[in-house]
């Protein structure tokens, strides 16, 4: 019996360790392929060089983390405010069988594949920007909008969260002092739930720089750096999707270093978060 | 029935024949009650009587809980408070509420104290200051925060925050100042500073104390009601309550024999 009981904790133990693995090893493979390369071109040259031309030799790729940077942003610029209002009127405002509607709703919208989201960026979204705004329609606007609609799922949940653990009783304090709901709302809650909207947004962020297919199928993939957002652009993302399967030699390696360059991005962003939830789990 | 009818005109919150349910649960039956002005009424009785109900239908917190209705009615001032007229944020002015933990909100000390004149629309600096002021020191808190009013409320001790959320209910100038079991989480320090600050409030406001602690509704207050289970059991000048309850469930609690 205790035999039994030992073996199956080193399994589960083994278990748990194993996605650990995965994760370290799909570290290490992509940094030991991606690094040379950073270090022979040079790491400023390789992160700021504006001229990506791998056949050539020029390993520039500016403007793919520009792209990123660009989409990302208008992402978060469409996926926050609208995420945090749905957040506020879920938690705050709906009546429960409003909520109970939105809610699954908001889950089925995670649920999504990407394809399908860049299917419908190109029908009906590319057209519609390409003749209301001009340019190409493939862009970074379509890009931002997309990718705005597909984090909201994200923001919304942990947004969701951070206002659920408001402690009521700030919420009655403010109303005993003759705050109207809406000003508790604006005065108490969202500034008590600051550091965990803040975290929707930055785990939103993360989601949004790593999406790669629904990004590709409407962003236009042009390498130059973009200058307004009706420009087409390439993310760092969408350059390993398009390029991986052709590169070979130090084109192979630039992709890899590419990878490299998104994986510290990412973790950056899981590093804060990280921080923010720790600090509002300690904080009362 | 009570004996008070010399200051019948005079009475502040009038409570009557107050019935609340939550859902399908009666949580106070058929209760009548007066506060006068510039008393302080104590509330006392074992958990679940039907205090804290009492306290939040009076300043109509429940009013958002959709399983919360009441029977019978609540005047101040002689006028309904439930009045399809009354302006509700104005009503929670009229009459401040501390509850029983410390509710600083995660802004400065000064800022807490004046965010009930802020949401009311008071601009003016000097007078923000000045109310500041006033209400720390009738809260007892003053010369521990004066030089750091722009720190953080929540860096204050448990003691310092309770008295905080007294006097930024003071701030916003109530006419009835009700607190839930103020003193609960506090030390017999704390408890006293806010006795004092409750005694000397009374001149110029008309306070509601409740709490389950019978030594406190005895040193702190001028009348005290006794509830049961959602029942006001008896209620009248605190000492004649204390010395000489007329009833036997009365004397059971303040002895101690339960609750």
């Amino acid at each position: 019996m205790r035999l039994r009981e030992f073996v199956i904790e080193k399994l589960l133990f083994i278990a748990a360790l194993s996605s650990l693995a995965v994760l370290a090893l799909i570290a290490v493979f992509v940094f030991i392929e991606g690094t040379p390369i950073m270090l022979r071109e040079g790491l400023g040259s390789f992160l700021l060089g504006a001229k990506w031309a791998p056949t050539k030799g020029s390993f520039g790729i500016l403007p793919m983390i520009m792209g990123s940077i660009w989409v990302t942003v208008g992402a978060l610029l469409i996926a926050g405010p609208v995420g945090v209002a749905c957040a506020v009127f879920l938690v705050e405002i709906a009546p429960r069988q409003v909520a109970d509607v939105v809610r699954p709703a908001i889950q089925l919208l995670a649920g999504i594949p990407s394809v399908v989201y860049g299917f419908i960026g190109i029908v009906v979204l590319v057209p519609f920007i390409r003749e209301t705004f001009g340019g190409p329609g493939l862009s970074i606007l379509s890009a931002a909008i997309i990718l705005g609609v597909m984090v909201l799922p994200t923001v919304i949940s942990i947004a969701q969260n951070a206002l659920e653990a408001v402690p009521v009783e700030y919420k009655q304090g403010a109303l005993a002092l003759g705050c109207t709901h809406w000003q508790t709302i604006l005065l108490v809650i969202l500034p008590t739930a600051r550091t965990g909207l803040i975290t929707a947004l930055v785990l939103g962020m993360g989601r949004a720089v790593g999406e790669t297919m629904a990004v590709i199928m409407v962003v236009g993939n042009a390498v130059k750096l973009p200058i307004n957002p009706l420009d087409p652009a390439r993310t760092l993302t969408s350059n390993i999707a398009l390029e991986m399967a052709y590169a070979a030699g130090a084109h192979r390696e630039a992709l890899f270093a590419t990878g490299v360059v998104l994986f510290v991005f990412i973790m950056i962003l899981n590093a804060l978060a990280n921080m923010r939830l720790r600090r509002r789990g300690s904080h009362r | 029935m009570e004996l008070h009818d010399r200051r019948e005109e005079k009475c502040k919150l009038r409570v009557e024949n107050l019935s609340v349910f939550y859902g399908a649960v009666q949580a106070i039956k058929s209760l009548s009650l007066r506060v006068y002005p510039n008393e302080i009424l104590g509330i006392t009785g074992p958990s679940s009587g039907g205090k804290t109900s009492l306290l939040h239908t009076i300043n109509r917190l429940n009013d958002r809980i959709p399983t919360y209705r009441h029977e019978g009615r609540v005047l101040l001032d002689g006028d309904d408070i439930y009045h399809p007229d009354v302006d509700v944020n104005q009503l929670r002015r009229r009459i401040g509420i501390v509850f029983d933990l410390p509710t600083p909100l995660p802004k400065t000390i000064f800022e807490n104290v004046v965010f009930g004149l802020r949401v009311a629309g008071v601009r003016n600096r000097t007078v923000l200051q000045e109310r500041t002021e006033q209400a720390l020191r009738d809260a007892i808190l003053w010369d521990e925060v004066k030089d750091r009013l722009n720190q953080p409320a929540l860096r204050l001790s448990g003691g310092q925050q309770q008295r905080l959320s007294i006097a930024r209910a003071l701030a916003a100038q109530p006419e009835i100042v009700m607190l839930d079991e103020p003193c609960s989480g506090l030390d017999p320090i704390s408890t006293l500073k806010i006795e004092q600050a409750l005694w000397d409030l009374k001149e110029r406001y008309t306070i509601v104390l409740v709490s389950q602690n019978v030594q406190q509704t005895s040193r702190a207050t001028d009348r005290a009601a006794f509830l049961l289970m959602g029942e006001l059991v008896e209620c009248g000048p605190t000492a004649e309550m204390f010395t000489n309850p007329r009833d036997s469930r009365t004397a059971d609690f303040l002895e101690g024999r339960f609750g």
